[in-house]
């Protein structure tokens, strides 16, 4: 909990000043509707944050939640009869392009970057290769509702936070861990490091479908609906203090960065930044935030950096 | 430890052993197999038309990913190249605003508006220790949003004099192509005949190792991004002397940040850094553009060109991964 700190007082700070700008912010209507806003990121950074702890990236996560949302407006076209089986497709959809992402970048060897850039090529190509071009379809009132009602959109969020956090406490998150920190002291100490960076993977695919699921009811049917999504999952996993590269940070302070992230964009919103200098803003504090983290180390724990196991190897 | 260390110790393998000579292999097994298709198909490849086409569409691309090399190859990247490019082009005809006598005077300004964004990259990563990954993604935030705040559209006028840069060309090799091969040529010069060049390797191959024996890795990974930004500011120059104008999302609308880097990779050159080379990087971008030049000529969706894209280059990697790995084995 310790780590994740420094960035719940930031989000303290920033909640605090949106909440003086506009007071509704405070009453629980105006809260949970912020939560709403924020699920699908908070939900995609959980994601995220598996895999770049153990020390891979997950870039094909924006397109996935694309290819998502335009299979299954052109699935359910309208039919609400349709939406449960279609649901139950994009989750098995979502873990199975985690599955090949895993697969291919610990089996095949290809670095994480490469293997999820090029899924990204693919995924956004096949899917308007299949639609013709443009999104198609209508999804059914029941499948907007968990994207649309609060009531859903924060019980998924809850429900996915949950499972980060005991998934992280129990053995598989250790050994995760342990992975993105040294791959290769972790073989030796008997972690199957293979199968746990596949599980990491997939359950970043599974994110991106849920991900995709509320997005779909909240923002809609549209062949832009996933862009940038990736890099602004990366954006808040960084901003909560997780390392690029493994092995340091916790979930929760990665999905407290997504939050952060959203009340920025609300508090510049409010502020009346111009929609355009919001990015500069973005970048800034991205920058700062690393940077600030990165200098602290070497005074806080500086014995440990020079007897580190990669200076010595 | 050069590169040419590590073939000769395997001289009987080195022709499959190297990326750069697979990458080479590939581009002409593309183009024999892209010329049979066109052919039963109906059509003529290696026309004259073809091949400058060719050249005209990986010029840019392959600037960019001769600086994307650099960048690579000591253990870095660089994700602003694309928004970089937009606002060179912007810079540029901005500054020209038609006139021949403004253009020395915008080449100069393109150039320090690239190695200013170079050199904060480069000392945010060496001196702030920021991960290349977010440094130059923030980076590209900020310069994204400054482009969205100062212009809507297309801005600034590049006079024709300066146009025969994009569209003339010396028989069947386009001025832009020349331009790459500069480039190329002066990159690979500094990688392989320079202090720097052998510095690039040894930071690439391991920061930690290259310090301990007296390299100065902070300013080479500066001197790294710096070149880097330039080339993009080069390409910046070269898709504004097209258009005729400077455009905010020139840059993007290529896809030039992950596309310089796929083509980099494709190339051979390792993206943990420490090996490969520009030459890999060229044969990289003309692969892309020849398969490109393919589809096109067979009139293929432009969707499925993404798709085939995107498993050629995990593909191609995948091939690297298994070769430096039987090497690395035959090696103990």
């Amino acid at each position: 909990m310790r780590r994740a700190l420094p960035i719940l007082v930031v989000l303290a700070v920033l909640l605090a000043a949106i909440a003086i700008v506009n007071p509704f912010f405070i009453e629980p209507a105006g809260f949970l509707s912020f939560v709403r806003r924020a699920a699908p990121l908070v939900i995609l950074a959980a994601g995220q944050y598996l895999v770049i702890v153990a020390g891979e990236f997950d870039l094909s996560v924006g397109s996935l939640v694309t290819v998502e949302v335009v299979v299954a407006a052109r699935l359910i076209d309208g039919d609400e009869a349709a939406t449960w089986p279609v649901l139950a497709l994009l989750i098995v959809l979502g873990l199975v392009v985690g599955l090949v992402n895993g697969a291919v970048t610990t089996l095949l060897r290809v670095p994480s970057f490469i293997t999820t850039l090029g899924m990204m090529l693919v995924l956004s190509g096949a899917v308007f290769l299949w639609t013709g071009g443009a999104p198609r379809g209508a999804l059914s009132q029941a499948f907007r509702m968990f994207g649309r009602q609060t009531g859903w959109a924060v019980l998924i969020l809850v429900v996915v936070a949950v499972a980060a956090v005991v998934l992280m406490r129990a053995n598989f998150g250790r050994t995760l861990i342990a992975v993105g920190d040294n791959e290769r002291a972790a073989a030796l100490s008997g972690v199957r490091v293979t199968r746990v960076r596949i599980i990491a993977f997939t359950l970043s695919g599974l994110s991106a479908a849920v991900a995709g699921i509320l997005l779909g009811g909240f923002a809609g049917v549209s062949a832009q609906v996933g862009q940038g999504l990736e890099f602004q999952a990366i954006t808040a996993v960084v901003l909560g203090g997780v390392v690029l590269g493994g092995g340091r940070g916790t979930v929760v302070a990665a999905m407290a960065g997504a939050f952060t992230l959203e009340a920025l964009f609300t508090l510049l919103n409010l502020y009346g930044v111009s929609g355009a200098l919001k990015f500069t803003v973005q970048g800034v504090i991205l920058i700062a935030a690393v940077a600030a983290g990165a200098i602290r180390l070497p005074f806080l724990d500086a014995p440990k950096v020079k007897g580190d196991a990669h200076a010595v190897s | 430890m050069t590169p040419n260390v590590l073939a000769g110790s395997r001289t009987r393998f080195a022709a499959l052993a190297n990326p750069t000579s697979v990458v080479f292999l590939a581009l002409a097994g593309v183009i024999l197999v892209g010329w049979a298709l066109v052919a039963v198909d109906g059509g003529q490849f290696l026309t004259m038309e073809t091949v400058v086409g060719v050249q005209q569409r990986s010029a840019a691309l392959g600037i960019v990913a001769v600086g994307q090399t650099l960048a690579i190859m000591a253990g870095s990247l660089d994700l602003s190249v694309a928004y970089l490019i937009s606002l060179t082009s912007l810079v540029a005809a901005v500054t020209m605003a038609g006139q021949d006598s403004n253009i020395v005077l915008a080449v100069g300004a393109v150039m320090g508006v690239s190695a200013l964004v170079g050199l904060v990259n480069g000392l945010m990563i060496s001196k702030l220790r920021v991960h290349a990954f977010i440094a130059t993604l923030g980076v590209s935030l900020i310069i994204k949003g400054i482009l969205s705040d100062l212009y809507d559209g297309p801005a600034g006028r590049v006079p024709e004099s300066f146009q025969h840069l994009g569209y003339d060309r010396l028989g069947p090799v386009p001025v832009s192509a020349l331009l790459w091969a500069a480039v190329a040529l002066v990159a690979w010069f500094l990688l392989r005949r320079t202090k720097y060049g052998y510095r690039v390797y040894a930071v690439g191959g391991d920061v930690e190792v290259a310090r301990l024996s007296g390299i100065r890795t902070d300013r080479v990974i500066v001197v790294t991004h710096v070149l880097c930004s330039l080339c993009a500011g080069i390409a910046g120059l070269l898709l504004a002397s097209r258009l005729g104008a400077g455009a905010p999302t020139v840059g993007t609308d290529g896809g030039y940040d992950l596309e310089s880097i796929a083509a980099v990779v494709l190339g051979g050159t390792a993206l943990a850094g420490g090996r490969g080379g520009v030459a890999g990087t060229v044969g990289g971008v003309l692969l892309l553009a020849v398969l490109d030049s393919v589809f096109n000529q067979l009139e293929v969706n432009s969707f499925f060109k993404d798709v085939v894209r995107g498993v050629v280059i995990v593909v191609a990697v995948a091939v690297y991964a298994r070769r430096t790995g039987l090497a690395g084995r035959r090696r103990t």
